[in-house]
């Protein structure tokens, strides 16, 4: 058998990557993501681990969309969208996007054990650094609250995430209504609202 | 049936059980562990955790001879605990189709090493199949239960992480129903005495080499002619890799690599200028394409970790893409026991013994590294109480307190075997078993001490203390390890035991606690800055510009580990976290 296929399709693949901080919910994020370009009728595919990563480390999730995608792995310099769950996080991958990449970022910092326990100060100027290269913040654990749950920050984010993707809202809110529990959707839907509209209002320039 | 968006521990259950499996068995283990849960949520099939890979493919291999379709799942050091029944089911053959799905860990995201399962296939003579993304994991789980039967062989179907937690677009199919096929007894072929395994050995090689001509002619191995310049030869997820990184390239997509397909590698390396193997982990097709005389060119890919579209693109000449300079200072962010581990309160104690610790695999692995820095070795599972037992007759402790410490499920694993050899060999060593009565690190899996089953039927809760003193140790106890003083009054009593001893640390895993109790908060007056609760390692403590604790209420699970340790009274009860509307 050999199989012949349209090369070009590889430079029409859509590269987004989560970042964070185990345990703060980039997979269902990535898995939401993911089933609404495949809804969308695009070729999809999804990187995550799983694992010891899990517990409280630096995670990231790779979701690459478009008419044909090949790898499920990226490079430094080849994310369309960076969004972080974490502002230390979003510094760390930063290299990852495309000079002309977007990144959304929660505005929130988790300090990671070193600094926790003293052996290694906080860094500085991180958000700075972040502004400079066109960063749009979100306070997602704030929004969350207001949305009635403080454990839907991840969704605050997607919400956020979704301004910047070619895919109608009426979609993101269906996946995401299927792949929560039953009786979290309400709370995850006006989640997801706060995210979408405070990143409008947050001059997310797409 | 529409396209799904399946992983490829989903796609392998799923078709797995579109070839109509019966009964499967495994042992949790990153990244292979969703492969049996979620087959066990399929209807017509009897899955089943067994306490070790060793069992679990014994159990297939058992079912197999009985006539029903079998799959057996681990990861890659798993294979090494199974290696023992694999070696032999070869010459035995099957029954029904019996197929072993192992995963690989290429840059060890969740590993003690890294293992290129490939070798086994070769070493072991077992036919295997490479999937290279989720439909083709499907297909090839679903297609190598036939394999099996008509090659009278298992089966092994290799993974990786990307392949495993990767999700792809898939189309799902129907089940077979596929009737049992009789028990035979068949001493030539079931009893393996020297004589009848002479003959098997020799029938091992007439299947073999049917083997080797079913690769020929396998679908899943293809050819993409693309220009005679370069010639790539891959397998698994590389070749996504591939088709990424070298549009230009000839390609020939390996399905079957153990046989490998000989002659179609020839016809492909005769019509290309130059020949290149693009693989991931060991030279394993490098080897065999030299073996087989070809001329191959080597593209310098490291022989360690995962590959990456840049990194191959890097291989054949291309510039490396415009990128910013990674942000430097930033602190390393290593996982961590959670907020409220019951892990913590043991581990709190070994440090402030200055015990010598022989380690385990699973999340108290993560106590090795500071603050609490209370684990002083990681080799396999079950290693620790061995190692511990050896330790002490090395007598290199210089009388520092040795012990072992092990999970629930990595005693049930291969603990009890290193525990009876202590009793039995005259081994004065404490064991601790941190029984969080759950498998935690792969994510909440039940073993033989928790009263459940994978299909969520009720078992019996072996009680570990019994089963340790029915293994001849008479000092045994058990504490609350959410209770600082208590546990370590018990470690102590222990040690000093003058024969072996268990202490079994008893209390659900923090992430298995529905309830959560009001968090804690410092009082920054009665606070003196001492950092005896930051030395806990908590990820809800962390020092304020002053130096004095602070407690992140969003994380704090209300475990009271460190109102134990505070000296002057400073943490207290405090709201719920959006009552007040967050932390900062």
């Amino acid at each position: 058998m050999t199989i012949t296929t349209d090369d070009a399709a590889v430079q029409a693949v859509t590269t987004v990557m989560l970042v964070g901080v185990g345990g703060q919910g980039t997979i269902l994020a990535s898995d939401v993501l993911a089933k609404v370009a495949a809804a969308a009728g695009l070729d999809v595919k999804l990187a995550e681990v799983h694992g010891m990563s899990q517990r409280g480390g630096s995670v990231d999730t790779v979701v690459r969309f478009g008419t044909q995608v090949f790898s499920p792995v990226v490079d430094p310099g080849s994310a369309d969208h960076l969004i972080a769950f974490e502002l230390t996080e979003a510094a760390r991958w930063l290299h990852f996007l495309k000079p002309s990449g977007r990144l959304v970022t929660n505005s929130r910092t988790i300090a990671p054990l070193p600094v926790l326990i003293g052996d290694c100060q906080p860094s500085t100027g991180i958000e700075a650094a972040l502004d400079y290269e066109g960063a749009v913040f979100i306070d997602a654990e704030e929004l969350a609250c207001e949305a009635g749950s403080s454990r839907s920050a991840n969704v605050v984010l997607l919400g956020a995430m979704s301004v910047g993707l070619p895919f109608p809202v009426e979609l993101w809110r269906e996946v995401l209504a299927g792949r929560v529990p039953p009786k979290s959707v309400e709370a995850n839907l006006a989640a997801f609202e706060l995210g979408r509209r405070a990143c409008e209002r947050g001059a997310c320039e797409l | 049936m529409a396209h799904s968006l399946l992983s490829g521990n989903e796609a392998i259950a799923r078709g797995a059980w579109e070839a109509g499996v019966s009964v499967a068995a495994a042992y949790p283990g990153t990244p292979s562990t969703e492969i049996l849960e979620n087959l066990a949520r399929m209807d017509g099939v009897r899955a089943e955790w067994a306490p070790n890979e060793k069992v679990a493919l014994e159990v297939g291999i058992g079912a197999s001879v009985g006539g029903a379709r079998s799959l057996v799942t681990m990861k890659h050091v798993g294979l090494n605990v199974a290696a023992d029944p694999l070696f032999t089911a070869v010459y035995t053959g099957v029954g029904a189709g019996l197929v072993l799905v192992v995963a690989d860990d290429p840059g060890m995201h969740s590993s003690q090493n890294e293992q290129d399962t490939r070798n086994y296939a070769a070493f072991a003579r077992v036919p295997m199949l490479e999937p290279t993304d989720s439909a083709e994991a499907l297909a090839m789980t679903k297609a190598a239960f036939g394999l099996s039967e008509e090659l009278d062989l298992p089966v092994l179907v290799r993974s990786t992480t990307r392949l495993s937690h990767g999700k792809t677009l898939v189309e799902p199919g129907e089940r077979v129903e596929v009737p049992g096929r009789p028990y035979a007894k068949l001493l030539g072929k079931y009893v393996m005495m020297p004589g009848m395994a002479r003959k098997r050995r020799i029938d091992l090689e007439q299947r073999l080499s049917r083997a080797r001509a079913l690769s020929e002619d396998s679908p899943f191995t293809f050819e993409e002619a693309r220009g005679s310049a370069i010639g790539v030869v891959t397998s698994g997820v590389a070749y996504q890799l591939v088709r990424e990184a070298l549009p230009e390239a000839s390609v020939l997509k390996i399905g079957m690599t153990y046989p490998l397909p000989e002659q179609r590698i020839r016809d492909f390396a005769a019509k290309v200028e130059r020949l290149v193997v693009v693989e991931e982990l060991d030279p394993y097709l490098m080897s065999n394409l030299l073996a087989m005389g070809l001329i191959v060119d080597d593209a310098g890919l490291a022989h360690i970790g995962e590959l990456t579209p840049g990194v191959v693109a890097a291989a054949f000449g291309a510039a490396a893409p415009e990128t910013r300079d990674p942000m430097e200072d930033l602190p390393a962010r290593p996982p961590m026991l959670c907020p409220g581990c019951p892990h913590r309160g043991v581990f709190a104690a070994l440090r402030a013994m200055d015990a010598v610790v022989m380690g385990d695999i699973g999340c108290y692995t993560l106590a090795a590294l500071p603050p609490l820095s209370a684990m002083d070795s990681c080799v396999c599972m079950g290693a620790s109480i061995g190692m511990a037992h050896g330790l002490g007759l090395s007598g290199g402790a210089e009388g520092r307190p040795v012990v072992a410490v092990l999970g629930d499920s990595t005693f049930a694993h291969s603990g009890l075997t290193g525990l009876l050899d202590v009793v039995y060999n005259g081994g004065v060593s404490t064991v601790i078993v941190l029984d969080n009565r759950i498998t935690a690190m792969t994510g909440h899996q039940d073993n033989p001490f928790t009263g459940r089953t994978l299909q969520g039927g009720s078992a019996p809760e072996i009680d570990i203390e019994a089963v340790c003193r029915a293994l001849g140790v008479a000092d045994v106890r058990t504490v609350d390890p959410n209770l600082l003083k208590p546990t370590r009054t018990a470690i102590e009593a222990a040690l000093v035991h003058p024969g072996p001893s268990v202490v079994i640390a008893k209390a659900p895993c923090a992430l298995l606690t529905k309830e959560r109790p009001d968090p804690f908060a410092v009082d920054e007056e009665a606070c003196t800055a001492c950092g005896e609760c930051i030395r806990l390692g908590c990820p809800a403590l962390s020092r304020d510009g002053t130096a004095r604790a602070v407690i992140d209420i969003t994380l704090c699970v209300g475990c009271r580990q460190c109102v134990q340790v505070c000296k002057y009274g400073a943490i207290q009860r405090t709201g719920a976290a959006c009552d007040i509307g967050g932390s900062r």
